[in-house]
């Protein structure tokens, strides 16, 4: 023993330590993300934060025509718009103006990304979360708002940035938002009785 | 046991003093740090702020400690406990303006700490990882003060909130995820408010007490720069200490005690007659609750966040907006390589650089009024002119620093006894 002690300083195996070392801190490394993994992972919403995800159901029997209403789901506002046949008739003379007017870039389910960007062209839903950076657009409906001038064709305003949005939430150009607003996943599981957070397919109007 | 009878006497004669210094070297840091380092002995009013940084941090953290007894950090609870601070709790109302007005004083005082190294050249060799550590420790009080204002739950912390974690939003594939992860939910919520609550009281200010600790390393390795821009440390007398420096204890300490002074007198009067600060401190749309169904019809962020955010505003694309504002930042890490200049001082520099620093000061100003203000049109054009601006102090230095006629620097410290 006391052999090697004395000879270990002038036969040492300096390739051997540096692999070791190396190993060693390769190994420590690999526990290091182990551990870390637990902590990062405990910033995802947690299981009652997923579990408030449920769908949200509204009333829709009791919108006038031209009204909005203001619903709720997974902590996001969204706007219910019982669009006039009007309103429907005037979307596609914006067109022009707008930055993704077939809504390719924009976000939507497939039943939702046509024209009037909707299940029924009637009924328009859409995240009230402004697309460019999460403010609530306002409705100015009404075609040449007093804010926006007499050439304004009616649909969303945001206060923060100054973003547009047409009837069919659909961004014009000039606006800091760069695409529509999102439409959430929603179905009509009565003719009067909307429910936003499932897809068609999952409730009875998959057969209407 | 008898003690032998030579240690008797010599503990005597040193006494607790001698007793301490060997367990822990107390003489020998006040010696190396204090009274044997040496500070030019040129420095001007501008030299005060990196002392008054230094107090307002301690500052922020002492009524800040005091503010966490009595703060609930929750959505049902946020912002009532903070109108039981303010109503109920003894003295409460001071012990959160002090903490209110300390972050719109710190940004003040540390805008004008980086102004000073902008003129003297400071952020220049050898000063280049001073620098650095600096503009770190900037970007750290910066998502230090958002977090803070986030948890008033106030209807503009809300929103503001909202905004900002947003930003992560555009970046390309991972944004929409990382925005989730931020939140820990599907939006701003409790949440939120906890976890910016942990980092505020806690991380961040851990991570800016280490930082300023290497900044302050760093400083005394270098030693500081002057208002003339030239290395003391060039001219060395028979002592082997700096002919034109002075021992920092106690000249500097007493000066700086003077600066403390008068910055105290500044404080106390916003404290005790304007602590909103006619809604700049603090907004007035923070005085009602959060409502995520609300937008409050007007948001901009505090004063010392608004030139950013003019420049975000100016942009018609979210992910350039972003990205320019990211840039705005960043360009600052790059100044001590960008500067070709022979001299580091603006007092020798030629007319070009002092007209584009003129015109730097003038853009940051007016971008941040601008920020304040609704994105009107107009506003918006001119947002646009001082964002040139503004970038065009950084990415034309190379040429005008090494273009430009410059007056020799002198050989030793100006100084008026
Ligand atoms: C918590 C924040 C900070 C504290 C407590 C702090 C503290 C100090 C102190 C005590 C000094 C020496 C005294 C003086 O020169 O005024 C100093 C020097 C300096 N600081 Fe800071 N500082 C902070 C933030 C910053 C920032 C944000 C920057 C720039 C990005 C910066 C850049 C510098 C430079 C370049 C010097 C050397 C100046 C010279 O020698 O001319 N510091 N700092
Ligand atoms: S958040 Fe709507 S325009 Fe910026």
């Amino acid at each position: 023993m006391s052999d090697a002690v004395t000879s270990s300083t002038e036969d040492v195996d300096v390739s051997r330590r540096k692999f070791l070392t190396a190993a060693t801190a390769a190994t420590g490394a690999i526990g290091v993300a182990f551990v870390a993994t637990p902590f990062i992972a405990s910033w995802k919403p947690s299981e009652r934060a997923r579990a408030m995800g449920a769908p949200t159901e509204i009333d829709l029997s009791k919108m006038e025509p031209g009204q909005m209403v203001v619903a709720s789901w997974r902590k996001q506002p969204i706007y219910v718009v019982r669009r006039t046949p009007e309103m429907v008739a005037a979307l596609a003379a914006v067109d022009s103006k707008l930055k993704d007017p077939k809504s390719a870039e924009s976000a939507q389910p497939e039943y939702a990304r046509n024209d009037a960007r909707a299940l029924k062209p009637e009924f328009l839903v859409v995240y009230a979360t402004c697309t460019h950076l999460g403010c609530l657009p306002k409705e100015h409906f009404k075609p040449g708002d007093a804010l926006l001038g007499t050439d304004w064709p009616g649909g969303f305003f945001c206060p923060c940035h100054g973003s547009k949005f047409d009837m069919a939430g659909r961004v014009f150009a000039g606006s800091p938002a760069s695409i529509n607003l999102g439409i959430p996943p929603h179905a009509f599981e009565t003719e009067t009785l909307l429910v936003i957070g499932v897809d068609p397919a999952a409730t009875v109007q998959g057969a209407a | 046991m008898a003690a032998t009878p030579d240690s008797v006497p010599a503990a005597k004669k040193g006494g607790f003093r001698v007793w301490l210094n060997k367990r822990l070297p107390v003489d020998e840091f006040v010696e190396s740090q204090l009274t044997g380092y040496y500070a030019p002995k040129n420095f001007n009013i501008w030299y005060f702020f990196g002392a008054l940084s230094l107090m307002v941090f301690v500052l922020q953290i002492v009524s800040g400690i005091f503010l966490t007894m009595h703060y609930k950090p929750s959505e049902a609870e946020a912002f009532n406990s903070v109108e039981y601070i303010m109503r109920e709790v003894e003295w409460g109302w001071l012990i959160r303006y002090m903490h209110s007005t300390g972050a719109s004083f710190f940004f003040i005082v540390i805008y004008l700490h980086m102004f000073r190294a902008m003129m003297y050249g400071s952020y220049r060799g050898p000063r280049e990882l001073l620098w650095i550590f600096g503009m770190v420790i900037y970007l750290a009080l910066m998502a230090e003060a958002f977090m803070g204002y986030v948890l008033p739950w106030g209807n503009m912390s809300y929103w503001g909130a909202q905004v900002i974690v947003n930003l992560f939003g555009t970046i390309p594939v991972i944004g929409p995820g990382l925005v989730e992860w931020i939140r820990g939910d599907y939006g701003i919520a409790d949440s939120t408010l906890n976890r910016f609550f942990a980092l505020h009281v806690i991380a961040v200010p851990f991570a800016i007490a280490l930082l300023i600790a290497l900044h302050l390393v760093a400083l005394r390795q270098t030693g500081s720069n002057n208002p003339d821009g030239i290395e003391i440390k060039a001219k060395i007398g028979a002592d082997g200490k700096p002919i034109d420096g002075i021992p920092f204890h106690p000249y500097y300490t007493v000066k700086d005690l003077v600066g403390v002074g008068v910055f105290l007198l500044f404080f106390c009067g916003v404290i005790f007659f304007v602590p909103t600060f006619g809604g700049l401190f603090l907004e007035k749309p923070n005085f009602e609750p959060a409502n995520a169904l609300s937008t409050p019809a007007h948001i901009a962020p505090v004063w010392y966040f608004t030139a950013y955010y003019a420049m975000l505003r100016a942009v018609p694309d979210q992910q350039m907006g972003a990205l320019l504002m990211l840039c705005s930042l960043v360009v600052f890490f790059f100044l001590p390589w960008l500067d070709r200049s022979p001299v580091k001082s603006i007092r020798y520099k030629g007319i070009l650089s002092k007209i584009f620093l003129t015109l730097f000061v003038i853009s940051f100003i007016g971008l941040s009024y601008l920020g304040l203000m609704p994105a009107e049109p107009i506003y918006v054009v001119f947002t646009r002119i001082f964002t040139v601006l503004y970038f065009a102090f950084f990415l034309l230095m190379p040429w005008y620093t090494s273009v430009e006629k410059c007056k020799p620097a002198p050989e030793r410290v100006t100084y008026h006894a």
